[in-house]
């Protein structure tokens, strides 16, 4: 889909122009000066990457400055570039092939308030019914004010069904019935939107592993899939949200929303180098098919302002 | 790797204060910790360059170096530059003059808008003002019945017509405002990016109809290094006049709120802590330094007890407590009052040294509070009053009558035979200093 990856990095540029200017004119034609860390490290801080991991990634581009000896400071923007895709190196299978797995498949979403888990499931409702599945979708958010309503507006954008309860209803009851309509109804693929819940809250979490078990008991096997929903301004917090998130309930990956505002979302990275998850899917905007497939070359050149093409 | 902002500073700190006498290389080492530890907490980039180098200046400087107690000195340093990073004295929510008042909500999405919106009402209507919601979002499915769920939780009217523009509504909102004589408008607009060319076009033309006589940004606790970015973008299109820090409940390290206001020098006036609708506060930003530094927030705490505590029940206590005799019965008392301060994890963050002791925090959660509780309702008051008649059918019918397990109910009666030790070597202590402390809390450092 280049079109989108075209679109985000025309978003990207818009966003980041201070930044990305000052990477052109600080490493763009010019000589490897060792002065040149520290503009480095200021672009990977202010992609909200975190101390860890940019001590890590710029070690390393140490190391291979040292084995290499560039010339130009384009050569180790690239040597950068390199160490950053291979820390978001996955080698799991795109779990959006369902392909031989016993239907109906179970996907779950979860995540801080306000991350887009409820536009992110509209968004992947329709991705997958466009490939010919059958999908439900199950609106286990019993909590906030007008959840219901909101995913029932997304159902029908995407031509969709959705199990629904009351407000205030038990969430794990809404999530035991629409795996147990996906068997009965014979459909490909169940979608479960959760209430948003801060990672630190303990009875919020149990609840939310509560959730997840319950489905196992209507279906074995589900959910086969447990989507994190990372907002990318996200900073640092992001890491203990998916630390947490991880504890209760066994992540599958990381969906990352909002790329379309922000050239950053780099606690992304520092989330997949170091709690081992994949980055599976960025969200660029707010309509329907605004979700594509997460590329780790375009993201790491976002980051690093590189003005390349790589599509 | 997840410790707090506070634990960090700590750490850099105890190793100055093991040091008795300051070498400049010894400041210079807490410096880069202090540095680390910043980032880490999401304070932004050139933000902590600058303040870097005022406390460098400053610490270094031959008067500290020299003074008696160069450690505090430096962290008093600290403290005073992260206080005036945050601005100094609280900033309040302004009134018009002319009523009605308009109170804009701007922000990216997401950010926790339209909950605010509710929150904001709920506070001002508290404080005697007739507030007016408008709901002016028009594009997030369900935002606008979102609102109106939430205004009639409160009871405040909520302002939508349907098929009118965010201008529109503005306009329509005032006129219904006198309709209904109501002293406050406050609009909830539709989440954007500080990037999105018509959305904020849009913002502007709604400023020009209906001017603000409160824009306020709200940002995510959670934002990382854009907080800034944003902040700054919506300042050069709208007359923002200050920022609501949401979601602060989270662990977040507060990183964002520092920047904001040392670039943008916009101040944060409210921040929200809950879920519940009055989860909202008025922004403290001396008391914030010293919690992120982990002073705690002793005033805070105290005057939320002063507000929320039963004054003669707790007297009461702690007259019980200084004669040593303190049952059951009254530990079950003294915990329906902590109870009333609020979460537990919260009221910890506020008890100084408290702040740092993540761990613990997510032991005594308030789930394990509940289950006490259910435990000592299961006695009989005579149990309570003298503990030392349980016997081990009595332990089990105790156990089966609050839902737990004879080895808790074991274990409450184990702590609680340590804290009466405790209690009574207290109070060995302190005899012949006049006064008690009024609550079951750690005293409280002198000034
Ligand atoms: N620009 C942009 N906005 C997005 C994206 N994804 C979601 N949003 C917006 O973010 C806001 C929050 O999205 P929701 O889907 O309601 O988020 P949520 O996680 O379900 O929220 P809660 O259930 O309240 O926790 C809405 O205004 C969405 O339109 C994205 O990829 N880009
Ligand atoms: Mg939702």
């Amino acid at each position: 889909m280049p079109g989108l990856w075209e679109r985000l990095r025309t978003g990207l540029t818009k966003t980041r122009q201070g930044l990305g200017d000052k990477i052109l004119s600080a490493f763009s034609g010019r000589q490897w000066d060792d002065d040149l860390w520290e503009s480095l490290e200021e672009i990977l801080y202010e992609a909200d990457l975190g101390v860890s991991t940019v001590e890590y990634l710029l070690s390393q581009a140490r190391v291979m400055v040292r084995q290499r000896r560039p010339k130009a400071a384009d050569e180790v923007v690239s040597m950068l570039h390199l160490i950053m895709v291979e820390a978001l190196a996955s080698s799991s299978p795109d779990p959006s092939q369902l392909g031989e797995l016993e239907r109906p498949v179970v996907w779950m979403l979860v995540g801080v308030n306000g991350t887009g888990k409820t536009t992110t499931v509209g968004k992947l409702a329709a991705m997958m019914q466009r490939r010919g599945h059958q999908v439900i979708l199950g609106a286990a958010d019993t909590f906030r004010a007008a959840a219901t309503e909101q995913l029932l507006v997304w159902s029908d954008r995407a031509h969709v069904p959705v199990i629904s309860q009351a407000i205030g209803a038990d969430s794990a009851a809404v999530a035991f019935d629409t795996v147990t309509a996906a068997v009965a109804r014979r459909a490909d693929l169940a979608i479960i939107d959760t209430a948003g819940r801060l990672h630190n809250k303990v009875q919020l979490m149990q609840e939310l592993a509560k959730i997840y078990r319950v489905m196992g008991k209507a279906h074995s096997g589900a959910p086969h899939e447990v989507w994190l929903v990372l907002d990318a301004t996200t900073g640092q917090n992001g890491l203990a949200q998916a630390a947490s998130f991880m504890e209760a309930v066994p992540v599958s990956g990381i969906i990352l929303t909002k790329l379309d505002g922000t050239a950053k979302g780099g606690v992304a990275l520092a989330i997949a180098r170091s709690l081992n998850v994949p980055i599976r899917y960025v969200g660029v905007g707010e309509a329907l098919d605004d979700l594509m497939p997460f590329d780790p070359e375009s993201y790491v050149s976002a980051i690093l302002g590189e003005n390349r093409t790589p599509f | 790797m997840f410790e707090s902002l506070a634990e960090k500073l700590d750490g850099a700190f105890r190793k100055l204060r093991r040091k008795g006498v300051l070498s400049e290389a010894d400041v210079r080492e807490a410096v880069r910790e202090v540095r680390l530890a910043l980032l880490e907490a999401d304070v932004n980039y050139k933000v902590v360059k600058d303040f870097l180098t005022r406390v460098e200046t400053r610490a270094v400087g031959q008067e500290i170096l020299s003074s008696l107690t160069p450690d505090q000195e430096v962290v008093r340093v600290v403290r005073d530059e992260l206080a005036t990073l945050m601005g100094g004295q609280p900033a309040r929510i302004s009134m018009a003059s002319n009523p009605p008042t308009v109170i804009y909500l701007v922000g990216l999405q997401g950010a926790g808008k339209t909950t605010t919106a509710a929150k904001l009402a709920l506070m001002l209507k508290r404080q005697g003002r007739q507030p007016l919601l408008v709901a002016a979002d028009i594009y997030r499915p369900a935002a606008v019945q979102q609102l109106s769920t939430l205004g009639a939780q409160i009871d405040v009217p909520v302002h939508y017509l349907q098929g009118q523009s965010p201008v529109a509504l503005a306009e329509s909102g005032m006129l219904r405002s006198r309709q209904l004589a109501r002293d406050v408008v406050i609009i909830d607009t539709a989440g954007r990016l500080h990037v999105d060319e018509t959305l904020m076009a849009e913002l502007e033309a709604m400023e020009k109809q209906v001017p603000g006589h409160e824009t306020l940004l709200a940002v995510d606790a959670m934002t990382g290094q854009d907080a800034v970015r944003v902040t700054e973008s919506f300042a050069a299109r709208l007359p923002l006049t200050g920022v609501i820090l949401t979601k602060i409940d989270g662990d977040a390290r507060g990183g964002a709120a520092l920047s904001i206001r040392a670039v943008t020098g916009l101040a944060i006036k409210l921040v929200t802590t809950g879920e519940k609708l009055d989860a909202i506060e008025a922004f403290q930003p001396d008391r914030t330094a010293q919690r992120i530094l982990g002073m705690g927030d002793v005033m805070s705490l105290i005057e939320k007890a002063e507000a929320t505590l039963d004054r003669d029940a707790t007297e009461n206590l702690a007259k019980r407590m200084e004669k040593g005799d303190f049952s059951l019965e009254e530990f079950r008392s003294m915990l329906q009052q902590v109870k009333r301060l609020g979460p537990l994890s919260k009221v910890m963050e506020m008890i100084p040294g408290m702040g740092g002791l993540g761990k613990l925090k997510n032991q005594v959660d308030d789930k394990s509070l509940v289950r006490v509780e259910a435990i000592l309702s299961s006695m009989t008051a005579a149990e309570r009053r003298r503990p030392q008649i349980l016997d081990g059918s009595r332990r089990l019918r105790i156990a089966r009558g609050s839902g737990t397990s004879v080895r808790e109910v074991n274990r409450l009666l184990k702590q609680f035979q340590e804290m009466q030790k405790m209690m009574r070597q207290m109070k060995g202590m302190r005899k012949g200093r006049k006064g008690m402390p009024k609550l079951p809390f750690p005293p409280m450092p002198e000034g």
